[in-house]
């Protein structure tokens, strides 16, 4: 396993690292969808999260990562993040027969796929608008039910499979299936960093990262600790944040205004604000949370109008300062 | 300072030290781009760069039709069934690991490939989760992209270029050109070792990111790569620490050739930068501001600065540079992705073809080599259940297969078409036609959610045809092209039909069925040499009618004149094409209109997707 660059020494890209802490956070958030130029860190900076998650407890031994309850015996695992590849084999996704087991024992034994080991923990796609049409259609399915179903030959099996999916990829190598868009809870557009001294420091810090990268991991563990007590310190905050009726209306109307369909849209705007709340230690939600993540968690459900602009993400702003007021200044965290 | 033209030998020579530092450390560096036909002068190249890697260095070649199983791995099936238990077969990438990966006709690589081939160079690893194996296998390579390109839009896909470090090219080298100095083995082989042990000074990020900035180019693997290049320059010149002279070398082989605009003179004005920065080089803010946990940082100097500068502008590839003064003199905006956007138009793209089970109906195709390996594993098992092994009647052993093994496989091109969209852009009527045909666009595009067809577009106004989407599936682009659409001017219908034909044929050799779509009133005023005059025009039209006609390319004409007009329909008729006079159209209609003339019985068998 290739050493993985700290998620705190990545330089700029805060909307993406946000929206990755706030599925991180409350998973219910659901999936990113990371969307922009090449070079940007974006499969860095998904690695990169997935080594700052504390530890999960799972039953001992147990190929499903199934939580444990009173009475298991119970082990802590690092919180999965499963690559999908593209040329995988559906076998391998849903998971199949074993094959040493067959082969050798005649046996017929379950091999789980990907899609149980990445039960409680995340799914990452790289180039998701590249990925085969049937392999989508099943992520669809699967996602929608929260279990996977495998039948083949005598072999039936159901197990949980809950996960957040995170998928990056490139407009200009093609849209991707408006269901599977959907399904993403918020989406970040990302851009290569212009200013000067920004490309600077990334390109240093990169050139550290190669030479000495023990020495480079070493620099940052403080950050990636402190950063990791919050994620835990606001998880458990999360539940303890009440949705007001406030939050909820300035939610529907600024869906009204942007114009998404279905309710998805609402419910994500709202416990996107809860979890960027509890990181910041707030015990309620407030409008200053709810306008930092509405781009991220609207911009991917607008209706598509011919000649409209490729850049929803402005659309949201424009309706959210409209909404709020036109004080339009950059929230930094 | 010289600015020297790239003459044969200094080409040749900086060839020559980009094979060095490709074999110094294949990884390191991603690979290096060759633009050049196939022939003596590259096999000399190729040949060199071999010489100079260590024994036993893996030199891999990607067959152009190389499928998942070879390029990722799989399972082995005559060992599988010969050792009766799984045999994995490893994949070229991880063959490749430590060494190189020769990708020959690396233009026609489609975006699948380039996809799979990109991530593993970005993991330093393959990960193969196929045919109910798992692996994770190292596949540290470098890649040499053999660019055989004759448009110059016909290139690399961008994904993998912006990965590979020096962009070469040989066109216009003669095989007298190709002497080698006898003592590249010993310095590869000694810079090889003294590599880690090399630095780089320290302005020479700031260097690359200013300098980079100044040449247009956006991607910031650019001066990541510059400076990976700078150090093992330093180190194939025996030195411990990078320094101007390497950042020079850089600058020719990294930066020069990814050039999107030419530099002024001066100290470059920060041109794309949101707000002013501290450009230049004396201005002692850059020192402070930041580097609170790096070295502390020194300022770089002017001269170093228009030294790099100068080395990169020798290096911008002469076709580049007449297109980047083109521009200039068009006063149109730089891409925002650099070259690539315009460049991706080349790329046959579609969904990787695939295997998945189903049954060989409708028209779908068994895979015979997938469904043994889908049965392969239950033999023993069905064996078990039979009580013995499954028998011919002459008495011979055969492996068991079920309807459940079934796979079929699924075609890549079986279904894709491509619609180019030819729309009159002349006279008073232009913009609300044009208005009408991008919203006929953008509805056709969004049917391609489900078809994966593409769509291209190309405009004619005073004396030119523009091509200004090529052919695409992307809602991003298209909505990019479109806003820019101009209007008005004379109507050069001959050099639109050309341009037309071009196309449709370039689609049709890939295998892509176009449909022409032709927008206009048919009164054509601008004859094919770009010359004002009725007659003329109209007849070098129904010439170019005639070429269209034989190709048997599926065509519409949509005469948008106020009420129907006798010259359109004779073009429609030379042209072969369907004649619809629809003097108000709106887009859906338009649309409309379109698709009852592609349903026509074509290859869109069964298998939906």
């Amino acid at each position: 396993m290739p050493a993985i660059f700290p998620f705190s020494a990545i330089v700029g890209q805060d909307e993406m690292k946000l929206a990755l802490l706030i599925a991180a956070i409350d998973q219910s958030v659901g999936g990113v969808l990371v969307f922009g130029d090449r070079g940007t860190g974006k499969s860095t900076t998904v690695r990169a999260l997935a080594a700052l998650l504390p530890p999960m407890p799972v039953v001992a031994g147990c190929r499903f990562n199934t939580a444990p309850k009173d009475g298991d015996e119970t082990a802590m695992v690092p919180v999965p993040v499963v690559d999908l590849p593209l040329g995988a084999t559906e076998d391998r996704v849903v998971g199949a027969l074993d094959l040493e087991r067959a082969l050798v024992h005649g046996e017929k034994a379950f091999e789980p796929g990907l899609l149980a080991r990445a039960h409680r923990g995340f799914l990452y796609i790289d180039e998701v608008n590249l990925l085969e049409d049937h392999l989508v259609d099943l992520l669809l399915d699967v996602a929608a039910s929260g279990e996977n179903v495998v039948e083949r030959e005598g072999l039936s099996i159901r197990h949980a499979a809950k996960f957040v999916l995170v998928g990056t990829g490139n407009p200009e190598e093609g849209e991707l299936r408006p269901q599977l868009l959907d399904r993403f809870g918020m989406s970040v557009e990302v851009r290569t960093p212009e200013d000067l001294k920004t490309r600077i420091e990334v390109v240093r810090r990169r050139d550290d990262f190669e030479r000495d990268t023990d020495a480079f991991i070493a620099r940052f563990a403080a950050d990636e600790d402190r950063l990791r007590n919050h994620i835990v310190a606001a998880r458990a905050r999360v539940p303890g944040i009440p949705t007001s009726d406030h939050a909820l209306e300035r939610s529907a109307q600024l869906c009204a205004e942007v114009g998404t369909d279905g309710l998805r849209g609402e419910l994500t705007l709202i416990r996107a604000a809860r979890a960027l709340a509890a990181l910041e230690g707030a015990a309620a939600i407030d409008d200053v949370h709810l306008r930092r993540v509405a781009p991220m968690a609207l911009r991917h459900r607008l209706r598509r109008t011919p000649l409209s602009s490729p850049d929803s993400g402005a659309r949201v702003e424009r309706a959210v300062s409209d909404l709020f007021g036109g004080a339009g200044e950059r929230l930094v965290s | 300072m010289t600015t020297e033209a790239a003459t044969p030998t200094t080409a040749w020579t900086d060839a020559c030290l980009a094979a060095a530092i490709a074999a110094v450390a294949p990884h390191g560096v991603g690979g290096i781009v060759l633009r050049a036909r196939s022939g003596p002068v590259r096999d000399a190249w190729l040949a060199h760069l071999k010489s100079l890697l260590a024994p036993e260095t893996p030199f891999r070649r990607l067959p152009l039709n190389a499928g998942d199983d070879r390029l990722l791995g799989g399972l082995d099936l005559s060992a599988t069934l010969a050792q009766g238990r799984p045999v994995a077969e490893r994949g070229l990438l991880a063959e490749a690991d430590g060494g190189l990966l020769v990708i020959p006709s690396a233009e026609r690589l489609d975006g699948g490939r380039t996809a799979r081939i990109v991530r593993t160079i970005d993991y330093g690893r393959v990960q193969m989760e196929r045919d109910g194996l798992s692996a994770k296998l190292p596949a540290r390579f470098g890649v040499i992209a053999l660019d055989e390109g004759v448009e110059p839009e016909e290139t690399v896909p961008t994904a993998l270029r912006d990965r590979l470090a020096i962009w070469l090219n040989l066109d216009g080298l003669s095989v007298r050109d190709t002497s080698l100095a006898p003592d590249w083995p010993r310095r590869v082989a000694e810079a090889r070792d003294l590599l880690s042990r090399t630095s780089a000074d320290p302005n020479l990020a700031h260097l690359f990111c200013e300098a980079g900035l100044a040449l247009g180019i956006i991607s910031i693997r650019a001066p990541i790569l510059a400076l990976a290049v700078a150090r093992i320059s330093a180190a194939l010149d025996g030195r411990h620490e990078a320094n101007t002279a390497d950042a020079e070398v850089a600058a020719r082989l990294v930066l020069g050739p990814r050039a999107t605009r030419v530099p002024t003179e001066a100290p470059p004005e920060n041109p794309e930068a949101s707000e002013p920065e501290p450009q230049h080089a004396d201005a002692p803010e850059t020192t402070d501001s930041q580097g609170e946990d790096t070295q502390p940082e020194q300022s770089i100097t002017p001269e170093d600065m228009e030294l790099v500068l100068a080395a990169a502008a020798a290096a911008i590839p002469k076709a580049i540079l007449a297109a980047l003064t083109d521009q200039k003199l068009a006063g149109r905006a730089p891409p925002s992705v650099g070259k690539a956007g315009a460049s991706q138009a080349s790329k046959l793209r579609g969904r990787p073809a695939g295997v998945r089970r189903g049954e060989p109906r409708n028209g779908n195709v068994l895979s015979l080599i997938e469904t043994l390996r889908a049965a392969a594993p239950m033999q023993l098992i069905r064996r078990r259940l039979r009580g013995g092994p499954f028998l011919l009647p002459d008495g011979r052993e055969r492996i068991e297969v079920r309807a459940d093994d079934f796979r079929i496989s699924r075609f890549k091109q079986k279904t894709t078409s491509t619609t180019i969209f030819v729309v009159d852009a002349s006279g008073s009527s232009a913009l609300h036609r044009l208005a009408e045909a991008k919203g006929a666009v953008e509805i056709i595009l969004a049917e391609c959610y489900v078809r994966r067809d593409s769509v291209a577009l190309i405009a004619f106004r005073g004396t030119t045809a523009d091509t200004l989407l090529p052919p695409t599936r992307s809602l991003t682009r298209a909505n990019r092209s479109l806003a820019g659409l101009p209007g008005g001017g004379g109507t050069p219908l001959a050099t639109a039909l050309d341009t037309a034909v071009q196309l449709a044929a370039s689609q049709k050799q890939k295998g892509i069925s176009p449909t022409i779509v032709l927008l206009t009133d048919g009164k054509a005023n601008i004859t094919r040499d770009g010359k004002p005059g009725r007659k003329q025009a109209m007849t070098d039209a129904l010439a170019v009618a005639a070429d269209l006609r034989a190709l048997h390319v599926n065509t519409l004409l949509i005469d948008t004149s106020p009420r129907r007009n006798a010259e359109a329909e004779e073009l429609a008729r030379s042209m072969g094409a369907r004649y619809l006079p629809l003097p108000h159209a709106d887009s859906t209609r338009l649309s409309q209109a379109v698709f009852a003339a592609r349903s026509t019985p074509d290859d869109r068998s069964g298998s939906r997707s």
